[in-house]
């Protein structure tokens, strides 16, 4: 468990350094965002073989003491898909020069319960017999800030989009090739500028 | 070894003395020039300073070639980029002196999208006795001009100017890390995250691009390069180091573009000491052939490595910086110094190597006889002329008496940046806005 505690806080701290890097004067580091962008992954790469290897120790444990007969628990699949989908996520999420705040908001999620699968499960399902209407902070991990205000995803993702363009992530506009204002983009290899 | 100190400070005010210092003061790069009579800083806020060595004179013995302020220019001015929102840093990364071919010194200087040439030239001699004007410049009335008269050059006191001969901008769209004269005098190449630009110095409308390591799709990047120089004697050879820890060393001769590498040097990781940050440690930071130009030296964030142009496998030779903050790792990433970026040094025979480390610690590694030094650049321990001494890190268990422990060592306080003079030992070392001179002992 202390790795798993030792990769969640690098993943943070990776995180919110990304995130103050995009208001750093003389614009956004590559170098610095593919480092950080490399720790978090094998952070959370380590994270989530700590968690399965967590797990399925449980998983032994509980299916011993409750012995043949007892059903499946929650089934293993999950914790071995959610490092893929996260993958692809994060991939796709990933802006032309640094991962995007996109990523921060997906990755918390699925790092503290990878038993549960956000998207087809209902996140109550555990205390679905109280009649507590679960808080947002319930279900929310404790290391991220809490927004009072909620907004609906596809919104936040509309957003910051919007921001990411604005910053220095060259080659956000259209142009899938060199991004240099002045550059003949034809001849991709003598750049000539006048 | 013993060493002799001659203490120099850019700014001596009272803010500086009392360790307020502005960032725009924090030196971002050292370099002598290839006589050694030169030696040129730039700082955060975009200005050079350049140091001239004094005549060596009789009547002062002691007084061996002390450097002082030749020239103060400012070299590059904060930007802004309209069409991406981001301001560009007026910081100069990189200096490198072109070899002297006349009168005139000149250096290129670079922040992180433009290089500039600069001529820094001496004027002692004035014209005295225009007919139209008068010696203050002001028009003369013509009719008050009776007769002709040839004007005269006239000794002056000493002007240092320096001018921007040539600017070179709009190649890079990320950030230059390196710049690197070519041994034909005649072209020059700037490094920024990931690519590689070659240009002429006579022609600012113009650059090469060489080597081009964006991925189409910038998801897939996996590294970046970090540093690059040209080979000292071989006009066709250069090499560029990477964030993942390996030097690629081109051939122009092979190809327009030097995509693929003629050589690939990279030591297979340790497993043994795998940790989140192993990336980050094994980025390398500076890349310097050796005067030689058989050898490379690399630094990455814990050692000093030594490889042998024609051996690709592994390093001729590791030396440790400073492998007690191995354990720190952690914390020097919460305080971002493990993204620190040092640079190595040769000296004039490629026999002692040079880095910078925290605490103001500076480390040197004999080849020869394999014994290192740690030294510490600071005001209290450095009066003029006194000698320096040897400091030691430990690193558990009894803290002898002079020694200091890990954990009370500044992170603050880094050297990053080195000079060491071509031929004599002489170092320059920049500590934080400080720069300190040190020469070996006169007997």
């Amino acid at each position: 468990m202390d790795v798993s505690a030792e990769a969640k806080r690098v993943m943070v701290q990776a995180l919110s350094k990304l995130y103050s890097s995009r208001s750093q004067r003389g614009g956004l580091r590559l170098h610095r965002s593919l480092l950080l962008t490399l720790v978090m992954k094998s952070a959370r790469d380590i994270y989530h073989s700590a968690r399965a290897a967590c797990e399925s120790q449980e998983l032994q444990e509980s299916q011993e003491l409750q012995g043949k007969a007892a059903e499946p628990p929650s089934d293993p699949p999950p914790p071995l898909e959610k490092p893929q989908q996260q993958e692809e996520q994060e991939e796709a999420s990933m802006e032309e020069e640094v991962s995007s705040p996109e990523v921060s908001l997906e990755v918390p999620q699925r790092c503290t319960q990878p038993e549960l699968d956000q998207e087809n499960r209902s996140p109550a399902r555990a205390d679905r017999h109280s009649r507590k209407r679960r808080g947002k902070t319930a279900t929310e991990p404790d290391f991220l800030p809490c927004k009072r205000a909620k907004m609906d995803t596809g919104e936040v993702l509309r957003i910051l989009q919007d921001a990411s363009l604005r910053s220095n992530a060259a080659g956000n506009c259209a142009r899938g090739t060199d991004t240099l204002p002045s550059a003949n983009t034809h001849m991709p290899r003598t750049v000539a500028t006048c | 070894m013993d060493e002799e100190i001659d203490t120099r400070k850019i700014n001596s005010s009272f803010l500086r003395e009392h360790n307020y210092a502005t960032e725009a003061d924090i030196i971002s790069t050292v370099e002598f020039n290839s006589s050694g009579e030169l030696l040129a800083t730039g700082d955060k806020g975009g200005r050079v300073v350049v140091f001239q060595r004094e005549q060596e004179s009789k009547n002062q013995p002691h007084r061996r070639g002390e450097y002082n302020v030749y020239s103060t220019f400012q070299s590059h001015e904060p930007e802004f980029d309209y069409l991406k929102s981001l301001e560009i840093e007026e910081k100069i990364n990189k200096i490198r002196w072109l070899p002297q071919q006349n009168a005139a010194y000149f250096l290129l200087s670079t922040n992180d999208k433009t290089v500039k040439l600069w001529k820094i030239s001496e004027r002692d001699k004035r014209p005295e006795g225009y007919n139209l004007k008068d010696e203050d410049g002001r028009i003369r009335d013509p009719t008050t001009i009776t007769a002709l008269r040839v004007p005269v050059l006239r000794p002056m006191d000493l002007m240092v100017e320096a001018t921007p001969r040539r600017v070179f901008s709009n190649a890079h769209t990320y950030h230059i890390n390196s710049i690197s004269v070519n041994s034909d005098y005649e072209t020059y190449m700037s490094t920024d995250d990931l690519r590689i630009n070659l240009w002429n110095l006579e022609i600012t409308n113009r650059s090469f691009n060489i080597v081009d390591i964006k991925p189409s799709n910038m998801e897939e990047l996996t590294e970046v390069i970090t540093a690059a120089e040209f080979h000292p004697n071989h006009c066709n050879t250069f090499v560029y180091s990477s964030s993942k820890g390996s030097i690629r060393l081109c051939d122009m001769r092979a190809a327009a573009l030097c995509d693929n590498h003629s050589k690939f040097f990279e030591e297979p990781e340790d497993p043994s000491n795998r940790s989140f940050f192993s990336e980050i440690i094994s980025s390398i930071s500076d890349v310097k052939f050796s005067h030689s130009g058989r050898y490379l030296m690399t630094r990455d964030y814990l050692t000093v490595k030594v490889w042998d142009l024609n051996m690709e496998n592994k390093p001729l030779e590791t030396y440790q910086v400073h492998d007690y903050l191995r354990s720190k790792l952690c914390s020097l990433y919460e305080n971002d110094c493990i993204f620190d970026k040092f640079e190595c040094v040769w000296n004039g025979t490629d026999s002692v190597l040079m880095t910078g480390s925290y605490n103001n610690f500076f480390r040197m590694f004999d080849r020869n006889t394999k014994r290192d030094v740690t030294l510490e650049a600071s005001r209290e321990n450095s009066k003029p002329r006194a000698i320096l001494k040897p400091r030691k890190v430990c690193v558990g268990g009894k803290r002898r008496k002079d020694e200091i422990s890990v954990d009370s060592l500044d992170f603050s306080k880094k050297i990053l940046h080195t000079a060491w003079h071509p031929s004599e030992n002489i170092i320059a070392v920049a500590a934080t806005n400080n720069l300190y001179i040190f020469q070996d002992k006169v007997n």
